[in-house]
């Protein structure tokens, strides 16, 4: 079995001259033309814009100006607002929307020479746990076309499962980078809030969301978040931080890292495939070295009911500048100012995106705000300080990513709940601020992946790399492809 | 608790998303089982305890008082469903 390709080794081929950027670029877009009828990974690809972007790195490269990443191919979330491309975030709502500027992600993406393969398909306003509710139809996860790939950054995370690009954007408000990463079988990071910048990242929950890498492996993920992560002035809640380099403890042993086990993550919801799973990556990591402690975090299972009172409210102020005046889709008839609002925001956005902005209305309203807001904000608190008590015991938190492995298609339609309920690992980090991230380790009963839920304290995103990074030289899951 | 037609109907109209009659059904009872799922938090004891409103500690930075944009009007209303002479075209307000 070879190798999947790597961000590395497509930068080592760049960089040894067996292979140009352009070459990359066609032989990924080949690639993408062929299979991606059958997961709807992508929802735009424009070969000129890509190509462009390649002739620009080959040039850099030729010029002798190249860095590490100049002319590796990424896919970018189509969250994320980038000149040349369509930025519709699952929504008809913006179908017909260009944005007039870049991301503070795009922008860092085009400056350390990263070449744009296309846009990839998301849950609508990043809204699900599947990717069922894009506009633009359901992704596939590779692993089995009959199931969900997770969501909702689901294209970003198929794209790399198939090996329609080695690396991709992702955004995650309560686990959309992770619980992809953990059913697609591949690797992704969110990291600590603050740290990659939010600016021309659609909103959805501002104070939970943030944007990430995904890739196959820990160390592309840090190579990426080497050039994603910086402070932008324009992003009010972009941390001011000296540069680090997220690849600094890639090589470092695990002796003596004390892994916390929260017991409350091994409850009764799990299923036995994915206990079996990640209770074999943790003896891996005892072998390495590490010792695992148990810990509790008591309120995580008020984080489902916290984060679905929080990021609704957030989303229904957000998703209020979508009015048919500035940007996006009109309705075609209407009377009055209101009658316009009320018709385009009917017909724009779809169930789940109106359902979370009618829960989140009502949550803020009069007479309600204290009862489910306030009191949202006050759990959230705790569920913070259950992660600081636990981090008194131990370096990293590991878990499950997931309770279960991915969804078959359409299994959640008519019970949202049960999809919402899926998110209990992960809602709590978003919560709290932390760094999370999911690593391939092993897969379910139906052969489909499972992820290890790696989290941090505060900004230990190279401590987590690290970990992760040396698992992954001691298993090979993150190799498996659904080809091999 | 949970939430009848009138409430649904009123939550619609302050979230301005019309509401058909066919819809209302079905979205109440997914608004109550989320509602299920939120009053969840009613039973944790919060005494004392300061809200959390934000993942960090923030502090708004404060910036220089000068002109940081450029004047971009055109390029960012090429993205708006109607507009003339640079102004956004809406149904008349004021008669």
């Amino acid at each position: 079995m070879s190798s999947p390709e790597t961000v590395k080794s497509l930068a080592a081929k760049l960089a040894a001259g067996e292979a140009s950027a352009v070459e990359l670029a066609q032989d990924y877009l080949a690639r993408i033309r062929a299979a991606n009828a059958a997961l709807n990974a992508y929802v735009e690809l424009n070969d000129e814009q890509t190509l462009t972007e390649a002739r620009a790195a080959d040039a850099l490269r030729a010029e002798g100006r190249a860095g590490l990443l100049t002319g590796v191919p990424i896919a970018h979330k189509d969250i994320f607002c980038q000149t040349g491309w369509h930025a519709r975030c699952g929504s008809k709502m913006l179908e017909s929307f260009a944005a007039p500027y870049d991301a503070g992600l795009i922008e860092r993406s085009r400056a350390a020479g990263l070449v744009t393969l296309g846009r990839t398909n998301m849950d609508e306003f990043a809204m699900g746990s599947t990717n069922e509710s894009s506009y633009y139809g359901a992704v596939r996860n590779p692993w089995n076309t009959d199931h969900v790939p997770g969501g909702s950054s689901g294209g970003s995370a198929a794209a790399i499962a198939a090996g329609l690009a080695p690396a991709a954007s992702g955004t995650d408000t309560g686990g959309s980078i992770r619980q992809p990463a953990a059913f697609c079988g591949i690797s992704g990071i969110k990291p600590t809030y603050g740290v990659v910048s939010r600016w021309g990242m659609i909103a959805y929950a501002s104070s939970l969301d943030q944007g990430g890498p995904m890739a196959r492996t820990a160390e592309d993920c840090a190579l990426l978040l080497n050039a994603f992560a910086g402070f932008d002035e324009r992003d009010s809640t972009s941390l001011q931080r000296p540069a680090e380099d997220y690849t600094r403890a890639l090589a470092q042993p695990l002796a003596g890292l004390r892994i916390g086990v929260p017991k409350e993550f091994f409850g009764d919801g799990m299923s036995a495939d994915v206990r079996a799973a990640v209770e074999a990556a943790l003896a891996t990591f005892r072998t390495l070295g590490a010792v695992t402690v148990e810990v509790s975090l008591p309120r995580s299972g008020m984080a489902v009911p916290a984060y679905y009172v929080i990021a609704p409210a957030e989303a229904s102020s957000n998703l209020s500048r979508f009015d048919g005046v500035r940007y996006g889709y009109r309705a075609p008839e209407y009377g009055n100012l209101d009658d316009m609002y009320a018709k385009t925001r009917a017909q724009g956005f779809g169930a789940e995106v109106k359902r979370r902005i009618l829960i989140g209305t009502y949550v803020l309203s009069h007479g309600y705000y204290d009862a489910y807001y306030l009191q949202a904000q006050k759990v959230r608190r705790l569920i913070a300080e259950d992660y600081e008590a636990a981090f008194a015991q131990c370096d990293l938190i590991m878990g499950p990513t997931t309770p279960n492995t991915a969804y078959r298609i359409g299994q959640n339609d008519e019970d949202p709940l049960a999809m919402y309920l899926g998110d209990i690992y992960t809602t709590s980090i978003n919560l709290a601020g932390l760094p999370g991230m999911s690593i391939p380790a092993g897969f379910g009963a139906d052969g489909l992946p499972v992820g290890l839920q790696i989290v941090g304290r505060w900004f230990d995103e190279a401590r987590m790399l690290g970990a992760a990074h040396q698992f992954q030289q001691a298993t090979d899951w993150h190799l498996r492809t659904p080809e091999n | 608790m949970s939430l009848t037609d009138q409430e649904v109907r009123h939550i619609a109209k302050l979230a301005r998303i019309e509401l058909p009659d066919a819809e209302l059904e079905r979205t109440r009872s997914h608004l109550n089982s989320m509602l299920g799922l939120i009053e969840q938090l009613q039973a944790i004891d919060t005494t004392g305890v300061e809200p959390m409103a934000h993942a960090t500690e923030l502090v708004l930075r404060l910036r220089e008082d000068r002109v940081t944009e450029s004047d971009r009007r055109a390029a960012y209303q090429a993205v708006a469903p109607a507009v003339e002479d640079g102004l956004y075209l809406v149904p008349k307000v004021i008669e």
